[in-house]
């Protein structure tokens, strides 16, 4: 791994660690605030995954089908983002499909275990707004959530909604 | 004479295609221009839905001629995202090859990507971006 790839992955780590800590310091305390921010960082993954998208399939040929963009998400998206690909990706072929990644790379440095368990759901939230938005632009709409049960391994559940 | 607009479908329930941008020059007869505009639309709907059952190994982006009528041509071009581009162009204007349209589709795609990522544009706003503007001059200007 060359330093420049090093630098680049550490930048965008940090600023998300940040983003999360700076939303929730700005808010009050209580419980409504906590929903509020998560909501926030939500929609930025969302703005984000719309820019996001657009760049990388510029040059890619045209999906088939919605398992097509799911694997699209899972392998190419992933990579680019988290230099990794998705691990495991099911699905009941009727509009949900479940992303697991063992290793997400937003949590590896904060444990190993269910230590911080509690707090986790922050630092999901940007990337749960991230494939939303992705999938937004692509045409598919959809709720995105994601659940941790052992850091650093996670599940993102895609559930599309039909128009 | 040529004409070059940006039709967007916008992922509501009643799944509307509006322009995003619309230029043309010169500017005479921009209703007539409209109107091949959004007929053009519903072979472009066709192309897309062709190319899921029948075995086309196109699956690029670009979807070449769309349709010749007596005073125009019409050439078309979908992203991965859904957003529509249709130029027309005069038939008369025979010096103008597939690959530099197709060239020239790509400027578009890659000016629109650009303005996808300005954080101050809303996905489904029209277009109001000046490099854009200048790029589409440019572009125009090369061909008229």
């Amino acid at each position: 791994m060359t330093r420049v790839e090093m630098a680049d992955e550490a930048l965008f780590l940090l600023l998300h660690n940040e983003m999360v800590a700076g939303l929730h310091r700005a808010a009050e305390q209580g419980e409504a605030e906590n929903g509020r921010c998560i909501t926030k960082l939500e929609n930025m993954g969302f703005r984000v995954g719309q820019g996001l998208i657009e760049r990388f399939t510029k040059d890619t040929a045209r999906f088939k089908d919605e398992l097509d963009i799911m694997k699209f998400i899972c392998k190419d998206f992933w990579t680019t983002v988290f230099k990794k690909q998705i691990d495991n990706l099911r699905t009941n072929h009727q509009g949900i499909y479940v992303l697991q990644d063992n290793k997400f790379r937003l949590l590896t440095q904060m444990s190993a275990g269910k230590q911080y368990l509690e707090h986790a759901p922050k630092y999901l939230a940007f990337t749960c707004g991230l494939i939303r938005g992705g999938l937004s632009n692509l045409g598919i709409k959809s709720i995105v959530t994601a659940e941790v049960s052992v850091m650093p391994a996670c599940k993102f559940q895609v559930m599309i909604q039909k128009m | 004479m040529e004409r070059i607009a940006l039709l967007s479908p916008v992922c509501s329930p009643h799944l509307q295609n509006y322009p995003l941008y619309i230029r043309s020059v010169p500017t005479e007869n921009e209703l007539k221009f409209h109107y091949t505009v959004h007929t053009s639309l519903d072979v472009v709907d066709e192309k897309i839905s062709a190319m899921g059952k029948a075995l086309v190994d196109q699956r690029e982006l670009y979807l070449g001629l769309l349709y010749p009528t007596e005073d125009y041509k019409v050439y078309g071009y979908v992203t991965n995202s859904k957003v529509k581009f249709v130029m027309v162009v005069d038939s008369s204007n025979t010096a103008l090859r597939d690959n530099e349209i197709r060239s020239m589709f790509r400027k578009l795609h890659n000016s629109y990507t650009d303005i996808m990522c300005n954080p101050f544009y809303n996905p489904g706003d029209c277009i109001h971006s000046r490099a854009f503007d200048n790029m589409v001059t440019s572009m125009m200007m090369q061909v008229c």
